[in-house]
């Protein structure tokens, strides 16, 4: 680990070689700040329902999400001990004494003026995220805020939409340890792990539920570090990538040219695959951050604090260690943790049985998860039915016993996730049970070997054509209705023929 | 004195009176003080009603509340779901509340029954109630006068005998200055004792509600109503409100903040002041000069202080959701613009630029960030004193009421006149003015009663004891 770069108070850090992250030469360094909406059951300040998904707008809006005059902000406990719960999730530590700062701002999505944020005293500090793939990203802090509320921009005016304004929010601060755009969507991905997992959002990013905002800047490894573009807003990990690799390239061009690049804000245009200029340096605002005396200071002790993130989940790099030392492909236990419930399936399995069973299951899963978990975010977790262990083990167990083919066990396990029965009457139901009975299995043979349509295969066999096996192997699957022990039935096959 | 309230509630009661004579004739007393200008709305119908419901309960022998049938009047800043609630401000002129005030509520769950809304200054941004947008109140004493203010009309309508208690806010003395330029008393709590839900928002961190009476036991049994949570405000304490019941003679320990009784006060204010400390010495109290050396400073950090909160308090009246919105605006910039140009009143213009200004990057350290330091010293010399002092006792204003105009182009002078109430509000303590003679041209003057945080209750015991000597 290296610490690079001139970042005034923080520095970078790199894990491993440098060289594996220059383009052209120049060491690209990323920072992210991510926006995590709280799956309170209220809003941060207001006792109004905080899901308002498929509300019509402004339909969960109070007299202080409105900004009536005289209103005051009243807070949710809720909102901090989820707050709570995503710093342990990130690893930070919780401030003892943290406080509201209100930052100013006019615009019609914000109805106070101002949006309470913590600009000075944030309530969590530090931290680090692990990535699977050996990276690591620190975080500077992350604070607790109220969303603002959505514009829908007409032609000749625009259209306010106050459902969102007061939703909670951390706003979770990286270091800048992030040099590539794999690594950016890595550390999205990872994030969107760890707090669906503390179970402190929902994770819709479709709906907003996370919102990335990304500074890039390139330079030479032995300079300090370049001139920031930011990137604001990005909700999906898919646009971290393509916005980032897209930012990295076009600053590397204009420094290649002899240009400079300009720190500016920048937006993405996920259909034009491009950056542009949404506002320079010098039309930044002054948002006169000042505490706010509405709300008294957040006091936690430590007894406190070890209340709020008791009965803690486990995090998906523990899942991802279990997973991998029992032999499971790295790219499937990738797809497994995308659901949280499989994973905890999964490992209620491998704690109770044998890693031989585990396995199988966790590969049954993987056939039937989505892949790509940019899709899969769109309504997050996919909804699954789960069925119990004890019928999954059974599965695996028939699985592992020869009672079912592979192709039968796949069956089953589909007919399992809609219905969670004993697999083996399910086996029985749709007759998928190989017959292992050699008494039966022989009899079947024997009608192979007297059929006249087979005595073509059958002469060609005893000729020396070994391959022909094959094809009277699967006659015998044929005339049992697939029930049949394939390997038995070659091994009754040859004894017969010999 | 006793308690003109619980006269009234009594009367009511025992069938002397009704509640809609009581209604009557507070509308009736309106009426004929209608040039002071104390009230910027009255409800008769509402009120009437009420009362009619009220004086039906006690017909049919049912329990009433503590404050059965007695009228009163609310500043034009608490939120009323009965009118207007205009903060005395255009930009809230035709402001409807869905909502009632905590203290509103309080008041109506006790039986009181609301009549007028109170004039102020716009947003109580003032001491003279001159700044409000639809005219000054009048001194109830002299018609050339000053109400004092912000709270002008509430004290006004105490004070002409309109109503037996108002609600006012004081967030630099706006109920106790009022309350010692029309002769009656004007009560600021400790921060944070009583809610100030549905109260317009001047400055977060000193605002409080209080009421304007009579007399000082009125004012102890209103707060008692008033006084704490509601779920809405997270600054409100517990309630730790008992009026004390005990009336025996306690000998206390009193500071007079010597700095207040020199240079640049009214002879006759520091005359009356001393009369009353001179009072209490007989009365077996000790009395000790004291200094407060941060006091000189306390104008400069509540003109910094309270700027940069009312700025940021102030940000919400945009034009985009209700209240007034050009109809100039072209842009949404227009819209901001142009209504708040239109909406506010010059010195709420003033008051939010200087806030803006003490708050902008670059100067927050050294303005706001350097006044709440200094803040924090006066808070210290505060309890310094009161580590050997139970009550500080000053003038309530450096003069009696000034003449209408007299300070309108001279904002720094107006200021001035805050100078003795502000250092209790910027340390969030307790403070009482209660009326305590004339001066020689017969307009009322008030003495200020400091105490320590949450002493409100033997505040008020001590303050009735001020009040008979």
């Amino acid at each position: 680990m290296s610490e690079l770069g001139n970042a005034g108070e923080h520095g970078t850090e790199i894990d491993g070689d440098i060289n594996r992250y220059l383009v052209d030469g120049y060491l690209p360094t990323i920072g992210i700040e991510c926006h995590v909406q709280l799956n309170t059951s209220t809003k941060l300040f207001s006792s109004v329902d905080n899901d308002a998904r498929e509300a019509e707008p402004n339909s969960k809006v109070s007299t202080i999400d409105y900004a009536l005059p005289g209103m005051l902000p009243y807070l949710n406990h809720e909102a901090i001990v989820k707050a709570v719960r995503a710093g342990k999730a990130l690893g930070s530590q919780i401030a003892h004494v943290s406080h509201f700062d209100r930052k100013h701002y006019f615009y019609p999505d914000l109805p106070k003026g101002y949006q309470i944020s913590q600009m000075y005293q944030p309530l969590i500090l530090g931290g680090r995220v692990d990535l699977p793939t050996g990276e690591h990203v620190r975080i500077h802090h992350a604070h607790v805020e109220e969303d603002a509320g959505k514009l829908t921009h007409m032609s000749d005016h625009s259209l306010v939409d106050l459902n969102r304004a007061g939703t909670p929010l951390i706003e979770i601060v990286a270091e800048p340890d992030i040099h590539s755009a794999a690594m950016a969507r890595a550390y999205t991905e990872e994030l969107h792990l760890l707090m669906t997992y503390a179970d402190v959002t929902i994770g819709d990013l479709y709906h907003g539920n996370m919102r990335f905002d990304v500074n890039i800047s390139v330079a030479k490894p032995d300079e300090p570090l370049g001139v920031r573009t930011e990137i604001k807003n990005l909700n999906s990990f898919r646009a971290v990538e393509r916005a980032v690799d897209y930012e990295i390239k076009r600053q590397i061009t204009i420094l290649k040219q002899g240009g400079a690049v300009e720190q500016q804000t920048r937006g993405w245009s996920d259909a034009e695959g491009k950056t542009t200029v949404q506002r320079s340096k010098e039309n930044a605002q002054d948002y006169r951050y000042m505490p706010d005396a509405d709300i008294p200071p957040i006091v936690l002790t430590d007894a406190d604090i070890a209340t709020m993130q008791a009965d803690f989940p486990v995090m998906p790099a523990e899942y991802r260690r279990k997973f991998s030392s029992i032999g499971v492909d790295e790219g499937v236990v990738r797809v497994l943790l995308n659901n949280q419930q499989v994973a905890i399936l999964i490992n209620e399995v491998l704690d109770g049985s044998n890693q031989t069973i585990a396995k199988r299951i966790a590969n049954l899963f993987a056939s039937c998860l989505p892949v790509d978990n940019d899709e899969n975010s769109g309504n997050q977790q996919t909804e699954l039915n789960l069925p119990s262990a004890t019928n999954l083990v059974k599965l695996a167990q028939m699985l592992d016993d020869k009672k079912v083919s592979s192709t039968a066990g796949k069956e089953i396990f589909a007919e399992l996730l809609k219905h969670d029965t004993d697999p083996m009457q399910i086996a029985e139901d749709k007759k998928l049970l190989q017959v292992s009975d050699e008494g039966a299995i022989e009899k079947i043979v024997d009608g192979v070997i007297d059929d006249p349509a087979c005595a073509k295969a059958v002469a060609d066999f005893k000729a020396g054509q070994e391959k022909v096996i094959g094809f009277l192997v699967g006659q015998v699957m044929k005339k049992s209705k697939g029930q049949a022990n394939p390997s038995l039935a070659q091994q009754i096959l040859r004894q017969k023929l010999q | 004195m006793t308690s003109l309230i619980n006269e009234i509630v009594n009367n009511i009661k025992s069938g002397q009176t009704t509640a809609r004579a009581e209604v009557e004739k507070a509308l009736r007393a309106a009426q004929d003080n209608d040039e002071l200008h104390a009230l910027l709305e009255t409800f008769d119908d509402e009120a009437l009603h009420r009362a009619d419901e009220i004086d039906a309960k006690i017909r049919r022998g049912e329990q009433v509340g503590r404050l059965a049938g007695v009228p009163y009047v609310a500043k034009d800043n608490f939120l009323t779901t009965i009118g207007h609630t205009t903060a005395a401000a255009k930009i809230l002129e035709n402001f409807e509340s869905p909502i009632d005030a905590t203290a509103i509520e309080r008041l109506d769950n006790e039986d009181a029954i609301l009549i007028g809304k109170a004039n102020l200054d716009a947003f109580a941004h003032g001491g003279s109630t001159e700044n409000s947008a639809f005219g000054p109140t009048h001194n109830a004493v002299d018609f050339e006068r000053v109400a004092g203010g912000s709270s002008g009309g509430s004290a006004v309508a105490v004070a002409a005998g309109i109503v037996p208690f108002a609600l006012g806010s004081d967030t630099g003395g706006s109920i106790r200055q009022p309350g010692s330029f029309n002769g009656v008393v004007g009560y600021k709590p400790t921060y944070g004792m009583i809610s100030r839900y549905g109260v317009v928002a001047m400055a977060s961190s000193t605002d409080v509600v209080g009421p304007l009476t009579r007399t000082v036991e009125d004012a102890e049994l209103v707060s008692d109503i008033l006084a704490g949570q509601d779920g809405h405000d997270s600054t409100v304490h517990d309630n730790y409100f008992q009026p004390i019941t005990d009336n025996s003679q306690r000998s206390y320990t009193i500071g007079v903040i010597k700095d207040f009784m020199g240079e640049g006060v009214d002879a006759d204010v520091v005359n009356q002041t001393q009369a009353v400390i001179n009072r209490l010495e007989q009365a077996g109290h000790t009395v000790r000069q004291v200094s407060l050396p941060m006091a000189k400073y306390a104008l400069a950090i509540y003109y910094i202080v309270v700027p940069a909160e009312l700025s940021s308090n102030l940000a919400r009246y945009d034009g985009v959701r209700y209240g007034v919105r050009s109809d100039k605006a072209k842009s949404l910039d227009d819209v901001y613009g142009l209504s708040r140009s239109a909406g506010f009143m010059p010195e709420n213009k003033r008051r939010i630029m200087i806030g803006s200004y003490v708050l902008s990057s670059g100067y927050f350290d050294a303005y706001y960030l350097k006044a709440q330091k200094a803040r924090t010293l006066l808070i210290n010399e505060f309890n310094k004193l009161f580590d050997e002092c139970d009550f500080l006792i000053c003038p309530t204003a450096p003069t009696p009421a000034f003449k209408l105009g007299e300070n309108t182009s001279d904002p720094l002078k107006m200021y001035l006149a805050d100078a003795m109430t502000v250092p209790a509000s910027l340390a969030g303590l307790p403070a009482i003015s209660v009326p305590c003679g004339e001066s020689d041209s017969g307009l009322p003057i008030g003495v200020q009663l400091i105490g320590r945080q949450k002493d409100d209750a033997k505040l008020l015991a001590f303050a009735k004891e001020v009040e008979r000597l």
